[in-house]
């Protein structure tokens, strides 16, 4: 903590008393300015952009819109709410938002750390491999949608069926029988590649001199990956489990290209759910009630995680 | 320190690329050359309307001044983005295309232009000549709201080589249960050939179309007159149980993901013997270069069970929201597609395999039409006529419509059904269980119409 | 609250202003267990991204020759699936994404770099909260809040403009810029900017001259994350635009029709709708990984 960067908290006035305090306060709150200034264009341009129209979601939810009825705008106060809660497909839709984004994470972050544990070495066309590595995450995820529906987990041409067929694997229409596992399979595909940049990261800031001394110490292989490595790694993981979960549980893309939800609503997660709702249903508002409970869950939710982690964050950095 | 450079400059060589290119596309995408009209269409990606974007070069060569962007999705994505448009007065669209279900609809709203006035001011373009079902399904109060750019109805297509292979033969008015055991029959006669092909797809304008016609003819409804739902009653529920069975059965694998689209490229490439859906499909089916069947197809009315009619009745159409600030351009170019000059051209450039059927008697007197389409021309024109949306099965209904109900919850309440019947098709639930969650969603619709006394 | 301490590298003991010098590589391996290793790492790095590969393959194929069972693997490579996506006009959806992308990113720069400075080094009072505000916005699932959205831009006569989905995108990555730029602050080690003050430099020197020169990695990593973002989203994009402001995701899936085969030509519009970003990625990956990692260097 060098005194050059801290900023000067008390202002050693002239003497005490009421002026003195005054003027005292005075610099204290145009220091406090100071420093927000930066930060205000940022911070005004995501309230006005996200919360305003998050304000019209809340509103919407207590009127009963139907867009194909357009005399329809009552107030009907928690009505919607209560539809929402005594609705089964919506907590199916998140039963399946929860189980695809863990799968998700889970599988895609172990990939992610055993790619990056190869790559972590010289060796012959290593940058080449690392480059088709990452290529899943930067093609479009529609793209990517549309290669796992068509191509790979097609019935009868998939390449998929192709290669499990000397197993007995017959023609398997995966996008109907197994809705849920093809829509992960496609977003872990896409989402491994991030996870190993992100360890590869971490595992490429570890101090040469730290595994130095371990080795000079005698510790083997393993005991230097789960006492040194893996600890040091834990920060990467823990953002890239952040960041991933963030983004699944909101995937749109995969699921609409993918099985428009189906068949019926099983791989449905809340995203699409809502999407339904709103645009085949036109119940705006329903679907405005189903989107501030999701927020709501998720914010809860994210508290808690978040809490933990900042914590782990906060004592990685002091620590130092 | 020179990694900072080569950021730096890789970064600048980028952004000067891009805002390149970026100019290029937005002086591009802004207004049309001059004082040029720009009409934004929004239409569903079907094979007739892909003609109809290769052919626009003629429109614009007789509508000097006026350009044509189409904006075109698969049916489910275009139905969600034009209604949203148009329900919430978007104003991105000159002209829609929509169907019989929204036009009586849109048109109470006054979301649509009232087209008669332009109908009437142009000579030659004779509405009295579209067939008088289709017609009457996009008038409101005898006058037009949209103008239909091709009607159908369904009927049941088969492989005449693969019949005739298996040793059968198709009646001539079939019945359910003949088609069901036929589709035994020809299940698997060659190798990865299905006995039938029908649709599984969930989404109201998908499988609903012939599960609907299907249940009018075995004598069930979704409603009675008081508006009590009865998706729990003996006809509706043997219906399910017949056209699931059906599917599983013999239909084509991945079934439940099948929509209209799936299955027309299915048989068109050989890979079913039957095929019940919409009469449009000959457009495909009957083309040397969309597919290997052309020539080798035999025609059925829609089969029947109960009743004598098993068909639906459904037209795609274009109207002009009321938003939208070009009409008169937008009359022009929705005049262009939908007489007797389009049929034509579309006739010259194509074949006439592949003019939008069913939708102006002229077509089906011309006598090259007759030659081209005899196998299937008295099939369609008997069905789209017969129809009746006012009184579509055996029972008296409180609404309309033969493959679908007109009631604006219908796009809803139908998904949801048709989701539970697809999830069915999937075998990821019994046909009992989609049905008693069905009948709970359709009661909750049926009740607010019985509140309104409507 | 006040700057953090600076990273350092564990335990090492090294002074701060020496450059750490280049990791020596791990494990020296010499004979059959390296090689193993290495072709080990090439297999199953093929077999992860062979998806991908089977895609550009499928691209400079005929239509029958796509879709067969079982899957054609020789065959005559044809360029006319390239040139039927070009007849389609696809170029203007290309230029709406390069806009709304680049266009985007630099605002989210503008507007997250001093942001991330007044919550790092320069911290406010309560820079906790306004992280977690940040981070909060990104759990609002866009669905909510599309309808509020599309009915404003209706009003404003804002539809099927690409600058509207500049604004969304902006908003969309400025919490991840915030967070990861946040983080390459703090890492800008104190004795440097410490040293810079001593000799008499003021702010704004110090930020263009001494940290953001160090930073540089890390910001050419944020802004390539936001960039892949953008280019990637389609939600808003399918809703809110309609002829003029489609961009490649959208232009993607107007390319499936009901009618015949059309994987082939699915696969090369999928290839030139993904091909920029993706090149980008491919440049731009060692920045992305050094600027992720920056703990180390210095």
């Amino acid at each position: 903590m060098s005194a050059a960067t801290a900023p000067v908290r008390r202002t050693a006035g002239p003497g005490g008393g009421p002026a003195g305090r005054r003027s005292a306060r005075a610099a204290e709150r145009a220091e406090g300015w100071r420093r927000r200034a930066p930060l205000l264009p940022a911070l005004v341009f995501t309230l006005a952009v996200t919360q305003l129209p998050f304000l019209a979601t809340v509103v919407y939810s207590l009127r009963s819109w139907n867009l194909l009825r357009p005399d329809s705008q009552d107030w009907v106060g928690p009505a919607n709410y209560i539809a929402v809660f005594t609705d089964s497909q919506f907590l199916g839709a998140a039963l399946n938002t929860i189980a695809v984004t863990a799968s998700c994470v889970v599988v895609s972050m172990l990939l992610g750390i055993g790619l990056a544990l190869l790559l972590d070495r010289k060796f012959v066309g290593r940058g080449v491999v690392r480059t088709l590595i990452i290529t899943p995450f930067l093609i479009l995820p529609v793209a990517t949608a549309l290669l796992w529906k068509h191509i790979m987990l097609e019935p009868v041409f998939g390449l998929v069926n192709f290669v499990l067929s000397p197993f007995g694997a017959g023609d398997v229409d995966w996008a109907s029988q197994y809705p849920v596992l093809s829509v992960v399979v496609a977003l872990v595909w896409q989402w491994t590649p991030f996870m190993m940049l992100l360890v590869l990261a971490g595992l490429q800031s570890q101090g040469g001199d730290v595994l130095e001394a371990g080795q000079v110490d005698g510790a083997s292989k393993w005991q230097m990956f789960l006492w040194i490595t893996l600890p040091h790694l834990r920060r990467y993981i823990e953002l890239g489990v952040l960041l991933g979960s963030i983004y699944v549980v909101n995937t749109f893309d995969t699921i609409y290209m993918l099985t428009q939800g189906g068949p019926g609503t099983a791989s449905s997660n809340l995203p699409f759910y809502i999407y339904q709702r709103t645009f085949l249903g036109f119940d705006i508002g329903q679907s405005a009630a189903m989107g501030v409970v999701v927020v709501a869950g998720t914010i809860v939710v994210a508290t808690l995680a978040l809490r933990l982690i900042f914590r782990t964050f906060m004592n990685a950095q002091e620590a130092k | 320190m020179r990694t900072t450079l080569r950021t730096a400059r890789t970064a600048a060589v980028m952004a000067a690329a891009g805002a390149l290119l970026a100019g290029c596309a937005g002086a591009g995408a802004v207004a049309a050359n001059g004082g040029d009209v720009r009409l934004v269409i929004a239409i569903v990606s079907n094979p007739q309307m892909q003609d109809a974007i290769s052919l626009e070069s003629r429109f614009r060569e007789e509508n000097p001044g006026i350009e044509v962007d189409f904006v075109s999705l698969p049916e489910n994505e275009a139905r969600a983005k034009i209604t949203t448009s148009v329900a919430t007065g978007g104003g991105e669209f000159d002209a829609v295309m929509i169907s019989n279900y929204e036009t009586r609809q849109w048109a109470e709203y006054g979301w649509l232009e009232h087209l008669q006035p332009y109908i009437d001011a142009s000579e030659g373009y004779d509405d009295e000549d579209f067939i008088p079902s289709i017609r009457e399904d996009l008038s409101h109060q005898g006058d037009m709201y949209s103008v239909p750019f091709y009607g159908e109805s369904s009927f049941l297509t088969y492989r005449e080589d693969l019949f005739e292979e298996a040793g059968v033969e198709m009646p001539e008015n079939p019945t359910w249960e003949e088609v069901a055991a036929l589709a035994e029959e020809l299940d698997g006669v060659e190798p990865g050939v299905s006995g039938i092909c029908m649709r599984g797809l969930a989404g109201w304008g998908e499988m609903l179309s012939p599960f609907n016609s299907m249940l009018n003819t075995f004598g069930g409804r979704w409603y009675d007159e008081d508006w009590n739902a009865e998706l729990d009653s003996p006809e509706f529920r043997r219906t399910a149980e017949f056209y699931v069975d059906l599917v599983r059965e013999h239909g084509q694998p991945g079934a439940a993901n099948s929509g209209f689209g799936d299955c027309l490229n299915r048989y068109a490439q050989g890979r079913a013997a039957m095929f019940y859906d919409s009469t449009s499909m000959v457009s495909t089916i009957e083309d040397e270069e969309a597919g290997t069947v052309a020539g080798r197809n035999g025609y059925a009315p829609a089969p029947v069970a109960e009743s004598d009619y098993g068909g639906w009745l459904y037209t795609w159409s274009l109207g002009i929201p009321a938003t939208s600030e070009h009409k008169e351009e937008a009359w022009r170019f929705l005049e262009w597609m939908t007489d007797k000059d389009y049929i034509r051209l579309v006739a010259d450039e194509y074949g006439w395999q592949r003019v939008p059927p069913g939708n102006r008697l002229s077509t089906f007197e011309e006598p090259e039409y007759q030659e081209a389409a005899g196998a299937y021309a008295d099939a369609m024109l008997d069905g789209i006529e017969r129809a009746d949306p006012a009184d579509p099965g055996l029972r008296p209904v409180p609404y309309q419509g033969v493959g679908f109900l007109a009631i604006p919850e219908f796009q809803d309440l139908g998904t949801r059904v048709s989701q539970q019947l697809s999830a069915a098709v999937a075998g990821q639930i019994s046909v009992e269980e989609a049905l008693a969650q069905s009948q709970e969603y359709a009661q909750t619709v049926g009740d607010t119409y019985k509140e309104d006394d409507r | 609250m006040t700057a953090h301490a600076p990273e350092r590298p564990a335990a090492g003991g090294a002074s701060p202003t020496a450059p750490a010098p280049g990791r020596a590589p791990r494990r020296r391996r010499t004979g059959a267990g390296g090689t193993a290793l290495t072709v080990l790492t090439w297999a199953i790095g093929l077999a992860f991204v062979s998806p991908a590969l089977w895609l550009l393959l499928t691209a400079f194929k005929e239509e029958n020759q796509a879709a067969t069972d079982p899957p054609t693997l020789l065959f005559q490579p044809t360029l006319d699936r390239f040139s039927a996506v070009l007849g389609a006009d696809f170029l203007p959806y290309l230029g709406n994404s390069l806009t709304a992308t680049l266009v985007s990113t630099l605002l989210v720069l503008l507007l997250g770099l001093p942001a991330a400075y007044a919550l790092s080094v320069d911290p406010v009072k309560r820079t906790q909260d306004v992280l977690f505000f940040f981070i909060s916005t990104k759990m609002l699932p866009v669905v909510a809040v599309v309808v509020p959205i599309y009915v404003a831009a209706a009003e404003l006569s804002l539809l099927d403009n690409v600058w509207t989905l500049v604004v969304l995108y902006t908003a969309m990555n400025l919490p991840i810029a915030v967070w990861m730029l946040r983080s390459f602050f703090l890492e800008v080690p104190v004795a440097i900017v410490e040293a810079a003050r001593v000799e008499g430099a003021g702010l704004l020197r110090i930020l263009w001259s001494v940290m953001l020169p160090i930073m540089a990695p890390g910001i050419a990593a944020t802004a390539l994350i936001c960039m892949i973002f953008s280019w990637n989203e389609f939600f808003f994009a399918v809703n809110l635009t309609a002829s003029q402001a489609a961009t490649a995701p959208v232009f993607l899936t107007g390319f499936i029709t009901s009618e015949g085969l059309f994987v082939a030509q699915l696969s090369a519009a999928a290839v030139m709708a993904s091909l920029p970003i993706v090149v980008v990625g491919w440049i731009a990956q060692r920045q992305l990984v050094r600027g992720l990692s920056m703990g180390a260097v210095k």
